[in-house]
């Protein structure tokens, strides 16, 4: 039982990293991931934010989940995740104002991340506090990751250059080499492909990146990735599918000739009344 | 001028979604179809306007007790009830427009280029009537986006894409191919306007 249990922990915490990574999987929070991965020192520092907002808050929800009415659940969740992004906002302005700089807009745009909001509807909501806290740490460094990823590859190639830098610590790949002002591309008579840190670069790398992930996990006999934070689909009878943050709204067929008289029928009922 | 010069600039060289990233989801998810994305996009213009006449008063109110940490919480608390609202009166009073746009309310609540909207007017500092362009523009700019994606991913529909490449990666390469063309706009507003 209690190896049982231990084991499913530990499922919890890893299924974040591959399997389920929240990014290149789940395909959730693609605006910062294409936003803020022009450098890897953002992207470690945006994947920390993120992280740590998520674990907080899923802790958090995790323990009010009973309190919480299933009606108002989603404003209640977002009160929860914005009180923490206002602290983590405060907290980097204060201690890592250069990281408040480069990641701007983007850093109070946590609050509508939807790895967030919807690991608190898919996971922290039904689960205990301990397993909901190993879900955000394991979904938090999944999206690290993959973040990292991407950034590893659009900063080498669209600049020859790596800021290996944790918080402003650390060192970059120009100074490991000894390159001055110079990067390492041009060192070997290359030069950078400038588009890579541009708009473009970030869907081409994003794109790449899935269809990889694609590849590894049909081998396995996995499905292909499916956008997951906002959807539009259409099932079987024609109805619409609304995909958002981890649950779906079925919108029933639009037939509008019936619902006019429906309409106007209610409107003379009320007005009867 | 000016209010041309920040319409400009939000429709075509800082466009919200290839620019800027914001509204990714919607922008890879909505856009199958010519028609649902036109009526996200119209929903999405209605919702930043709102967003934005009520928030810039609240903001004011914010500002001058000095409790500008609470932006952001406020912000998107005031959204969210807004777009519940919205989606509740224009179910019950007004349904052809319901069925057209209303439907893609609840997409909009964590939509982040609505939050992301109200935020950067803050931080631009912009006026009452600037927001209120700046928000047009983005909306506009949010529009032409989807529309011509929507008409590319129309005539990919029938393409034969490699296994791994279908669904959403061959989304994304497209995406980039559209956003290449956005950056021949780069700019061309400063040059116009001298700003």
């Amino acid at each position: 039982m209690a190896e049982a249990a231990k084991r499913s922990a530990l499922g919890e915490l890893t299924k974040g990293f591959v399997k389920e990574n929240p990014v290149l999987r789940l395909v959730l929070g693609t605006c910062p991931t294409l936003a803020i991965s022009t450098s890897v020192e953002n992207a470690i520092g945006m994947g920390i934010a993120a992280t740590l907002v998520l674990i907080m808050s899923n802790a958090v929800i995790s323990a009010l989940r009973k309190v919480i009415p299933s009606k108002v659940r989603v404003p209640c969740f977002i009160v929860v995740i914005a009180a923490f992004v206002s602290m983590i906002q405060l907290l980097v302005k204060a201690f890592a104002p250069a990281l408040d700089a480069a990641l701007g807009i983007y850093l109070p745009l946590i609050v509508v991340n939807c790895i967030i909001l919807g690991r608190a509807e898919a996971f922290a909501s039904k689960n205990g506090i301990g397993l909901s806290i190993l879900d955000g740490v394991g979904m938090g460094i999944g999206f690290t990751v993959a973040l990292t990823l991407m950034a590893i590859i659009r900063e080498f190639f669209g600049s020859g250059n790596l800021t290996l830098k944790v918080l402003g610590f650390g060192t970059t790949l120009t100074d490991i080499f000894g390159l001055g002002d110079s990067n390492v591309l041009s060192a070997i008579h290359l030069e950078p492909i400038i588009v890579f840190i541009l708009a473009p670069g970030g869907f081409f790398v994003f794109g790449l990146l899935v269809a990889l992930v694609n590849k590894l996990t049909t081998k396995k006999g996995g499905d292909p990735a499916e956008l997951n934070c906002c959807d539009v689909r259409e099932d079987a009878d024609g109805n619409l599918v609304l995909v958002s943050d981890g649950k779906t709204i079925v919108m029933p067929k639009v037939d509008t000739t019936p619902q006019v008289k429906k309409v106007e029928k209610a409107g003379k009922e009320a007005a009867e009344a | 001028m000016k209010l041309v010069a920040i319409m400009l600039t939000t429709i075509f060289t800082q466009n919200f979604v290839l620019s800027k990233f914001l509204g990714i989801c919607p922008f890879l998810g909505v856009s199958k179809k010519k028609d649902t994305a036109i009526g996200m996009s119209a929903a999405v213009i209605f919702v930043m306007l709102l967003a934005t006449l009520v928030c810039y008063p609240l903001n004011v109110l914010l500002e001058k007790n000095g409790f500008e940490y609470l932006q952001t919480l406020v912000f998107i608390l005031v959204i969210a009830a807004l777009v519940q609202f919205v989606e509740i009166a224009m179910k019950k009073y007004m349904k052809p427009l319901y069925n057209s746009l209303g439907i893609f309310l609840p997409l909009i609540t964590t939509n982040c280029a609505v939050l992301g909207i109200v935020t950067l007017n803050v931080q631009e500092g912009y006026n009452f009537i600037e927001s209120m362009f700046n928000a047009l523009g983005a909306g506009l700019g949010f529009m032409l986006a989807m529309i011509m994606f929507s008409g590319i991913r129309e005539r990919m529909e029938g393409n034969d894409v490699p296994k791994f490449w279908q669904g959403l990666p061959i989304t994304l390469v497209a995406a980039a191919l559209v956003t290449c063309t956005f950056l021949g706009f780069t700019g061309v507003i400063e040059n116009m306007f001298g700003a």
